[in-house]
This record gives C-alpha cells, structure tokens and sequence, in this order.
C-alpha cells in the first residue's frame, strides 16, 4: 500500500512524461468546474435573506417596512426576499454586485447608517443607487417573477392595464419608472422624475 | 365644609346604586359585537376594497369625490404624497388621472397658491376608497334634487 502512493507520488512529482496534454487539460477542467461550484455554493450562502438583515441596519428599517407590504404576505403565498429584488441571479452580475457589497462592510465599520436619523438622511441616495441599477437593467428583478409576456390585462384594473399596455409595452418606461416605494419607504421624493 | 362633603358623598353613593338599578338589560343593548364582552368571536372575512375605476356620482355639489381605485400601500405622509404623483397638475398628462380641482390650491381666504394647498394634502381626510361590504346602517339620505321636486309638487297643490 505505501509502496503504492510513493509510487503515485512520484509520478506526480515528476514532471508529467506519461500523460497527454489533453488529459491534463480536461483534468484541470474537472478541477475548475468543481471549485467553481464551491464558490457558487458560498455565494448562494451569503444569498440568504438571514445574512442581509444580520446587520441592524437592515433589520430595523428595511426589513421591518417590508413585512407590511404585499411583497411579504399575499394571498398566493409568494414571498420576495432582500436577494430576489437585490442581487441578480446572472452570474456576472453577480460577482460585480459582491465586490460592489465590499462597500457596505466599510460602511459598517464606519457607521455610515447605523441609527434611524442617519438611515433617514442617507435613504435618498442609497435610493437612487438602487433606481439607477434597476433602471439599467430594465428592472431585471421585478421581471424575474413578473413576466410582462404572461401579464393578462382583462384581469387587471384599469389604471393597471391602461399603463401596462402602453408606456411598459413599448418599452419606453420600466417598473420602476411608476413602481417605486412597492417594498420600503421612500425618501422626500422632491426632484425625483414623476413626482 | 364638612357637610357639604357628606352631601356630595351621599349624592354620589345614591347615584351609584340607582345607576346600578335602572341599567340597561343586555338585548336592549344595540351591539354590532353579537357575543359576549369576554370571548373573542372569529373576526369576519375582510371585505375587498372596490377597485373598478369608475367613478361614482357625487350626492351634492361640494362632496368630496370617493376614490374609485384602491390606495393600498400608498405612502403619504410628509415626505411622500403619492396620490399626487398622480392627480397633480403636471402629472396627469402621463397618469391620465383626473386632477385635483382648484380648490385645492386655495388658502381659506381663497387665494390661489402656486402649489398645493396644506389644508388639501392630507387627501385621505376627505377622500375614501369604497368597500364592497353590505350597509349596517341603512342611509336615508335624500338627494336635493329629489327634495325639491317634492317641494315643488306640494307647492301646485
Ligand atoms: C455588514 C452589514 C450589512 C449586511 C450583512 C448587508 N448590508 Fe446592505 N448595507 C449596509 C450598510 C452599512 C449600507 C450603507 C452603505 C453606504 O453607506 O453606502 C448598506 C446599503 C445597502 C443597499 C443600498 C445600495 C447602495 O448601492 O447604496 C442595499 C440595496 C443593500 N444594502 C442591500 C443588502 C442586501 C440585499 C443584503 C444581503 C445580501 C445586505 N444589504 C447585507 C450593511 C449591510
Ligand atoms: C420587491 C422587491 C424588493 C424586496 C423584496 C426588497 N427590496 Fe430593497 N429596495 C427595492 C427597491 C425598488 C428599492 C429602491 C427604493 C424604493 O423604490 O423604495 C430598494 C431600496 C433598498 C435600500 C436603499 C434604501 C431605501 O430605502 O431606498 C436598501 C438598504 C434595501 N432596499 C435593502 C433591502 C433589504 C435588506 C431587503 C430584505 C429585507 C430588501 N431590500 C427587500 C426593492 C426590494
Ligand atoms: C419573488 C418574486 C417577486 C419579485 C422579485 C418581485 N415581485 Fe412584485 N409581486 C410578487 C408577488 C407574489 C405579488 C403578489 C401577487 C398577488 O398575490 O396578488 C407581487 C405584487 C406586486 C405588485 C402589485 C401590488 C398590489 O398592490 O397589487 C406590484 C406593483 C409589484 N409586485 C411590483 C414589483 C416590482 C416593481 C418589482 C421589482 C422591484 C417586483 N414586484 C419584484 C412577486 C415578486
Ligand atoms: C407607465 C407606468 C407603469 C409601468 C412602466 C409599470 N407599471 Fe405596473 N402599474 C402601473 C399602475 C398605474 C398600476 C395600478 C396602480 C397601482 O397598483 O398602484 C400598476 C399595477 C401593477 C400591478 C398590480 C396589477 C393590478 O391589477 O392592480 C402589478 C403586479 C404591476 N403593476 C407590475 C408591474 C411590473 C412587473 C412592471 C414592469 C415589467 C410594471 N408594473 C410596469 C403603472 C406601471
Ligand atoms: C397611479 C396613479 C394614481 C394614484 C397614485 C392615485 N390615483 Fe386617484 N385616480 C387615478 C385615475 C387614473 C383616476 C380616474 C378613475 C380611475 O381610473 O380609477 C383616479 C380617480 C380618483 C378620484 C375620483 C375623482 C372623481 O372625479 O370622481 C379620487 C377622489 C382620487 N383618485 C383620489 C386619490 C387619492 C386620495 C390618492 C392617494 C391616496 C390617489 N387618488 C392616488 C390615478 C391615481
Ligand atoms: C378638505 C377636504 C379635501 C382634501 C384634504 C382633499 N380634497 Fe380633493 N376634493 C375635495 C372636495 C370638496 C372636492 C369636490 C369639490 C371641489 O372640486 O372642490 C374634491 C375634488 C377632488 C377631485 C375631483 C376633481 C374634479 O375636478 O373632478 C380629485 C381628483 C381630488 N379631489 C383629489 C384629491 C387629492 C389627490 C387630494 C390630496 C392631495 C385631495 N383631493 C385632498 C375635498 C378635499
């Protein structure tokens, strides 16, 4: 047996003369998809809803001004959490959106919004931040769960459907262009287009 | 000093025993509760508010209009006047909603204001979405035009 992994030990010491290139290639492969799922697996950990609102900041105010809107209890049960309006599902978007987070643990440490005055002062532009992401992606959020294409506007009202089937279906304006505030409060909205 | 005090006593004491005596008994009591004070009945369904945007009549000319669309979630407090990212002058070319009437840029001397009026913005003091619930109470309101036509049929007699 010890003779056995010597040997295998050699052989991986020594400077590959038996194996093809192909083979190691497509070994590194295997290796790489296997670690990459690992690291899918930590991002999708730090995903959950319980490490958002780990930190105060996002429990007392946004979390707490969620639980009365239709995006937390409804009668068909759907549940949207912090992740599925906050960080895309699309992989790259994903990474982009982690190194941008980076951010918010210095605000942590520096206590940019750690009490409700602070958190109310500061809400305007982390709005917007969120306004400008959404709006560059045609609130790619929203529509993960809200498919325009299956929308059946007989069975909307008719303020709804009289919008939908106009400025949305021409793609001039996107969800949250007229839908903003549908989760969390909003800042004095003053200046802001539409208001 | 001391007397009166004794007399007050006396009053309340006599009060508090005919009070007693001449309470209401229970089905005179009119109750919207229908089970006793210390038992929680189940609360009834909730009834939907009416949201088929049409609106309604108005009973006389100075009613404040009923919102014919719910306002579920609609923030409006200091901050935040959603009704009027709707209903505002600038914003009902795009909303296609009615906008508010003058009235409510005036001031109570009846200037006009450039903006919306402080005693108008709270709308919801004046303004009310509809249930789609039976009446517990019935209404006897009678239209004006109904009282004088009525008048008028008297008046020929
Ligand atoms: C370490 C504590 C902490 C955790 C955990 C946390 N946040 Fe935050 N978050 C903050 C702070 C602090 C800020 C304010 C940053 C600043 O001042 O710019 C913030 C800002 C935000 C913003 C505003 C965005 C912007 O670009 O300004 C969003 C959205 C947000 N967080 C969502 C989330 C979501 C979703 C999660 C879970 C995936 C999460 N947060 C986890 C502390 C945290
Ligand atoms: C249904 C989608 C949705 C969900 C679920 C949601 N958010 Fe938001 N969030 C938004 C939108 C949209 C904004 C942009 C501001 C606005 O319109 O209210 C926002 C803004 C924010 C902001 C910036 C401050 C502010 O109030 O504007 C923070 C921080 C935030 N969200 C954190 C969270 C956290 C934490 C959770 C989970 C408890 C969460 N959000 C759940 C849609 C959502
Ligand atoms: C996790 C899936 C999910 C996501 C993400 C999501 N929603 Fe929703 N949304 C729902 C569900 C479920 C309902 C309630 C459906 C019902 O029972 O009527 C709803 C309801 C709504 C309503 C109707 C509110 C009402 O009072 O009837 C609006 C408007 C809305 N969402 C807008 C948005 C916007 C804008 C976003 C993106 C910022 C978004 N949603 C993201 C699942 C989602
Ligand atoms: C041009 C403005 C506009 C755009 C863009 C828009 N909506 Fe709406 N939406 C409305 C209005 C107005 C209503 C009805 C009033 C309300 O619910 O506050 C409404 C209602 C809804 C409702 C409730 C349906 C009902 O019958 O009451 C949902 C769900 C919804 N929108 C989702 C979306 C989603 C998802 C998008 C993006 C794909 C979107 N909306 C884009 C204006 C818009
Ligand atoms: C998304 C745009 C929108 C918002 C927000 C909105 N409304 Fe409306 N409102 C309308 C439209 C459109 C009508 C026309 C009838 C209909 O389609 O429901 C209307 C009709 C009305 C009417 C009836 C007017 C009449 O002449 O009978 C009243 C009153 C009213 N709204 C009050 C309010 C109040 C109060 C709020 C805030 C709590 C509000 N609205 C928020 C769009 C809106
Ligand atoms: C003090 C009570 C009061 C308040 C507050 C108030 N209104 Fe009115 N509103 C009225 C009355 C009374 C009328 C009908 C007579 C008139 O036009 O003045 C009316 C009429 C309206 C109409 C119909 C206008 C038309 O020409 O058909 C709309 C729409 C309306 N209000 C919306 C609002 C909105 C939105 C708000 C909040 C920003 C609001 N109102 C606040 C009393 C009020």
């Amino acid at each position: 047996m010890r003779e056995k992994l010597a040997r295998i030990w050699q052989t991986l010491r020594k400077p590959s003369v038996h194996y093809s290139l192909g083979f190691l290639t497509l070994g590194g492969f295997v290796a790489g998809v296997i670690f990459w799922g690992g690291f899918n697996t930590a991002l999708e950990a730090t995903n959950q809803e319980a490490f958002c609102i780990g930190c105060h900041e996002m429990e007392n105010n946004v979390y707490e001004e969620l639980k009365t809107t239709i995006h937390f209890t409804n009668r068909s049960g759907v549940r949207a959490t912090c992740p599925d309006c906050h960080v895309p599902h699309n992989w790259t978007d994903k990474i982009a959106r982690k190194m941008q987070a980076s951010k918010e643990v210095w605000g942590k440490v520096f206590g940019t919004i750690n009490t409700r005055e602070k958190f109310e002062e500061k809400r305007r532009e982390l709005a917007e931040h969120e306004w400008a992401r959404l709006k560059a992606n045609d609130s790619l959020e929203c529509r993960n769960c809200h498919n325009f294409d299956y929308m059946d506007f007989t069975r909307q009202s008719k303020r709804a459907a009289e919008m939908h089937s106009t400025s949305l279906a021409s793609g001039e304006k996107t969800c949250i262009d007229c839908h903003k505030g549908i989760a969390h409060h909003l800042p004095d909205m003053s200046g802001v287009k539409g208001w | 000093m001391k007397t009166i005090k004794t007399l007050s006593a006396l009053a309340l004491m006599s009060f508090a025993l005919l009070g007693n005596a001449a309470s209401v008994p229970e089905d005179k009591i009119d109750t919207l509760r229908l089970a006793p004070l210390d038992s929680e009945p189940t609360p009834p369904a909730m009834q939907q508010v009416l949201n088929k945007d049409i609106k309604q009549a108005r009973s006389y000319p100075m009613q404040p209009p009923i919102i014919p669309h719910k306002i579920d979630g609609y923030q409006l407090d200091l901050k935040v006047n959603k009704c009027m990212s709707c209903h505002a002058r600038t914003r009902t070319g795009e909303s296609q909603a009615p906008m508010v009437s003058v009235t409510h840029y005036m001031d109570r001397e009846n200037n006009f204001l450039a903006e919306l009026s402080p005693r108008r913005y709270f709308c919801v003091q004046c303004h009310v979405p509809q249930l789609d619930a039976k009446i517990l109470v019935e209404n006897d309101f009678i239209d004006l035009d109904h009282l004088l036509k009525a008048e008028q049929t008297q008046a020929k007699h």
